[in-house]
């Protein structure tokens, strides 16, 4: 904290959701700034899906407030939240394999040149600029024609990275993106991530992989049956004792349940 | 020492992301249509070559039949591009064609009335498909087969009940006249056909009541509905925000609503199209025949669908091309009418469509695999 120089982005406050009677979030604060990458862990059914998806603006918190540069904000749908600046790359990615690259990059976007009465795409601009964000991001596309189908799990992580980047993603909120990824792979989306951050970007990383949280991590918030187990510094946490962090709550886990099954 | 396993790999990595400029050529989701024409092509020469198929009358004759296919082929393509069917295409072409007689011989409504009337109700049935697919969630394969039985039953009912009898003729003297009849059953370029006939460049009648007309008199508005749909859709599709919001639609709806385009618009429009595209055909057909009959348009859907297969298009959406389900047509009306020209017996036509299909889907197939990167 004493090193930031920057305000936070978002600062998440005791985010409470319930599903029903369900409680999937208990009271979790968290916040980003800019340039930081603040990498949010914790195990299967943690919370953290649910709570990336609170500050994504699909899910409208129970309580607790969000706070949005400062501003308390309220967003009604992922799209008003990705107006404000917070784009979020879910698993899947939302990228369509059949479609080109340049289409993908555009698709909802989609420049426009005029000629006469009629709007064509302007692809001329469209395939200079992906190809240019694309190599920005380390990635030498053979033609902006290729389909999306045809680049490996970690490109296409890079083109959805790409994409929200240069439509002015103020947060960038990463669902897991190294999870299905082989090591050199891993390895490039990683070095695009410290890229994103170094640009100035808030970057919330979420994994379940401690290596490759540190790797790139500024902070660790790890998440727990809904509430955080504490934040910690970079540096200022060995990977063991994160590991053991994250191990902990899983036998904490394992201990509940088991009391749990014999009253 | 360079034959280790790991090198060969490497080399082989390194090939496969290299493409000539040849196999990118070659490479595109027409290719199949376009080898399935040049092999009709070349059947028909060496078999049909001398039996007047290649004469002005010859292709004329195909190339209308073609073009009805190439009308409904590009609706359908469209439409399977955003990842949707109809198949109430053919009851839709008997309905419209049965409105348009309706509206003009038994009300006795203007024809051009009739025409504009029959296009609005019409578009607003395929609006009206397509809003109860994207309302539901059902698969529009149900939905439209539920219209395909609807529109149909009206298309018998109707005529029978106010005229007692399922087909309306007198339609050409109704139109006699008729400022928007000409542009859907007239013909173009009469004094160029007459000019060229004067030039013993194109054959005339000898003898009868046309004698020193020439054979061929025009091109049929059909044939330049054809052309212009196909221009414009190929356009629309590849060069348009909206048509990468059509592939968006068809490749996966619910990533490309999540980046704000308007999936359920974009398949209600495609609806629409298909509905247009169906109705006129129909309207170029009653033009021309001067009659409406209720068994008209009958396993049109089937064709136009295969037509967009051979064509190219993925059946289940986000991939396709309009050139190529116009080349698919294409095969369609050559082949239909070549094996009539060769003398074959007209059943083969079937069994040749079948071959052609089954070729054309398998190297469609291929061929998409490479573009795609599907597994």
């Amino acid at each position: 904290m004493s090193e930031a120089v920057h305000a936070p982005i978002v600062e998440m406050k005791s985010i409470e959701k319930h599903f029903g009677p369900v409680i999937a979030l208990n009271g979790v604060s968290f916040d980003v700034r800019p340039g930081e990458c603040h990498c949010l862990l914790g195990d299967n059914g943690a919370g953290k899906s649910t709570f990336i998806k609170t500050m994504s603006g699909v899910h409208k918190p129970t309580k607790g407030k969000i706070l949005f540069d400062g501003r308390e904000m309220s967003f009604d749908s992922p799209r008003a939240a990705m107006t404000a600046g917070i784009a979020t790359v879910y698993q899947d990615l939302a990228m369509i394999p059949l479609m080109s690259v340049t289409r993908n990059f555009w698709m909802g976007r989609e420049p426009v040149r005029r000629v006469g009465p009629f709007r064509f795409m302007d692809f001329a601009r469209a395939n200079e600029v992906t190809m240019t964000e694309m190599r920005k991001m380390g990635i030498n596309l053979r033609s902006p024609d290729q389909a999306v189908g045809t680049l490996s799990g970690g490109e296409r992580q890079t083109v959805a990275i790409a994409r929200a980047v240069y439509f002015g993603a103020k947060v960038l909120i990463l669902d897991e993106p190294t999870s299905a990824l082989g090591v050199r792979q891993t390895a490039n989306v990683l070095s695009t991530i410290d890229k994103v951050r170094k640009s100035g970007i808030a970057v919330v990383f979420i994994t379940h992989n401690v290596r490759h949280a540190l790797a790139v991590g500024d902070r660790f918030t790890v998440l727990n049956r809904g509430k955080t187990l504490g934040t910690a510094q970079r540096g200022q946490i060995t990977p063991e004792e994160l590991q053991d962090m994250m191990a902990g709550g899983q036998e904490m886990v394992a201990l509940e349940s088991s009391l749990g099954g014999t009253v | 020492m360079s034959s280790t396993g790991s090198g060969a790999d490497a080399v082989v990595d390194e090939r496969v992301k290299q493409t000539s400029k040849l196999r990118t050529a070659f490479i595109r989701p027409e290719l199949g249509a376009i080898v399935g024409v040049v092999a009709v092509f070349l059947f028909f020469i060496i078999f049909a070559g001398d039996s007047g198929m290649f004469g002005p009358q010859g292709v004329l004759n195909w190339s209308t039949v073609s073009a009805q296919f190439v009308i409904i082929a590009v609706g359908a393509c469209m439409l399977m591009i955003a990842g949707e069917f109809d198949l109430s295409v053919g009851s839709m072409i008997g309905f419209s064609g049965m409105s348009i007689a309706i509206m003009s011989v038994t009300m006795g409504w203007p024809v051009w009335l009739a025409i504009l009337l029959t296009f609005a109700l019409c578009m607003s049935i395929g609006a009206l498909t397509g809003t109860i697919v994207v309302r539901t969630g059902l698969p529009s394969f149900i939905v439209s087969l539920a219209f395909l039985f609807i529109l149909r039953g009206f298309t018998i009912f109707l005529p029978q009940t106010i005229e007692r009898r399922t087909i309306i003729g007198g339609i050409s003297e109704r139109a006699e006249g008729d400022w928007l009849a000409p542009v859907f059953g007239g013909k173009i370029g009469e004094g160029l056909f007459v000019w060229l006939a004067d030039m013993d460049i194109i054959a005339t009648y000898t003898r009868g009541a046309r004698e020193g007309e020439p054979m061929v008199n025009g091109i049929p508005m059909l044939i330049v509905w054809a052309l212009v749909l196909v221009i414009v859709a190929h356009i629309v599709l590849t060069r348009t925000k909206f048509g990468n919001w059509v592939f968006a639609s068809g490749g996966d709806a619910q990533a490309a609503r999540y980046v704000g385009v308007p999936v359920n618009r974009v398949k209600v429009q495609m609806f629409m199209l298909t509905a247009f595209c169906a109705t006129l055909f129909a309207t170029c057909q009653v033009m021309e025949f001067g009659s409406a009959g209720a068994d008209r348009g009958l396993l049109k859907e089937f064709e136009a669908i295969i037509a967009v297969v051979i064509g190219g298009a993925l059946l289940t959406g986000g991939f396709g091309s309009v050139i190529g389900a116009a080349l698919g047509a294409i095969i369609f009306g050559v082949v239909q009418q070549g094996l009539f020209f060769a003398g074959v017996e007209s059943s083969l036509f079937r069994v040749f469509l079948g071959v052609i299909l089954l070729f054309a889907v398998i190297l469609n197939t291929y061929i998409r695999r490479i573009i795609t990167g599907e597994r």
